[in-house]
């Protein structure tokens, strides 16, 4: 029997051993699926990491070209107009998009960004001089922003994939080393049990056959040896018996 | 994992860093302050003088408080000052992103997320 092992609590019937085989074929089935899938986010998470790497290494030479620009800026300009820029801000020109991208049923938002038009909140900057270095400049952290956006995506997918993957793992793996042995356990138990249960029923029915054989048997044997006496009995004395009969026991006595 | 209505009405950068940075992203306009009566910028200048305490303030304010920002920018020398803050977040919306700055050029081996990567293919 099977009590070691970790089983459900269930009365070993056919029903639940019915039950039992069709949680199995469920259990694997989710199980290839869901291996399935997290091999597919695997894949795609590998090279999510590959190309943040490229990006990061990316996005120290765009910062640094950026930088050099905003130096050209403070030496045409001749000061710095850092203070000013920040007290004309107002107004976000360079803004964000989110979409969503479906890899194996897990959304993976992206950001995109955009530059709304009509608003410049620096119009005034470098009007005396160095213009067009600023001008240069605005271009040059632009295209380092898109860059940073660009990064700035393929981390957040980066974070959501990795916890998606370890969920989606845990899950493969309990039903890999806890649900199916479990089921299996049962179902071995349930066979065990009803095995059991054939044999005594088969030991039970032999028994009552054998305790029938010998029955009829003797009260043949019984009924044989009876016939036999009065066989005997009758070959040997005919009259006698009628004699026997009024001799052996006095009638009693009739009293109205 | 981040819900659908958490990232919808993010449309904002948001930057701590040093006045060079801080600068040259305002420059290519991603600057914004909210209508007043209460003005948030959506930049923290740091400098020398700035309290270790103002820019986590900051940090929070930008990832937990504020709702229309998506992606914060923060130099990686001040990123270093909070580094617990920012190895801690585990979040996935408001994205963290260290960026090099004039003076500290970028280090690989301090990014919180490309240490995680490094650590997860075991190099």
């Amino acid at each position: 029997m099977s009590g070691a092992g970790d089983r459900e609590a269930v009365f070993p019937t056919r029903q639940s051993l019915g039950l039992m085989k069709s949680k199995l074929k469920g259990a694997e089935t989710g199980h290839s699926l869901l291996k399935r899938k997290s091999e597919a986010l695997t894949k795609r998470f590998r090279e999510i990491t590959r190309r943040i790497d490229e990006a990061k290494r990316k996005m120290g030479r765009v910062m640094q070209v950026a930088a050099f620009s905003l130096a050209e800026v403070s030496y045409a300009v001749g000061g710095d107009i850092g203070y000013q820029i920040q007290e004309s801000a107002r107004q976000a020109r360079f803004r964000l998009r989110t979409k969503q991208e479906n890899v194996s049923g897990v959304l993976l938002p992206a950001f995109e960004s955009y530059q709304t038009e009509g608003n410049n909140d620096f119009g005034l900057t470098g009007l005396g001089k160095g213009g067009q270095q600023v001008q240069r400049c605005r271009e040059t952290y632009a295209r380092a922003v898109e860059t940073l956006v660009e990064l700035a995506s393929l981390q957040t997918a980066f974070v959501i994939l990795d916890e998606v993957i370890k969920v989606v793992n845990r899950r493969v793996n309990a039903i890999e080393h806890v649900i199916i042995p479990r089921t299996e356990n049962t179902i071995k138990y349930i066979n065990s049990e009803l095995d059991e249960l054939d044999r005594e029923e088969f030991y039970r029915l032999k028994k009552v056959a054998n305790k029938k054989q010998r029955d009829t048997a003797a009260a043949d044997a019984e009924l044989k040896k009876k016939m036999e006496a009065e066989d005997k009995e009758n070959a040997g004395s005919g009259g006698g018996q009628a004699a026997d009969i009024l001799a052996e026991n006095e009638d009693d006595d009739v009293i109205f | 994992m981040a819900s659908t209505a958490d990232y919808k009405d993010r449309q904002f950068l948001a930057v701590i860093g040093d006045e060079d940075s801080v600068t040259g992203l305002l420059l290519a306009g991603i600057g914004h302050v909210t209508d007043p009566p209460d003005s948030q910028k959506n930049f923290l200048v740091v400098d020398n003088k700035t309290e270790t305490s103002a820019i986590e303030a900051a940090f929070e304010s930008f990832t937990e408080q504020r709702k229309d920002i998506g992606i914060v920018l923060i130099n990686q020398h001040i990123a270093d000052k909070i580094r617990h803050r920012i190895d801690t977040y585990t979040a996935a919306f408001p994205t963290v992103l260290e960026i090099p700055s004039k003076e500290h050029p970028y280090d690989p081996e301090k990014d919180s997320v490309l240490r995680r990567v490094r650590r997860l293919f075991g190099e």
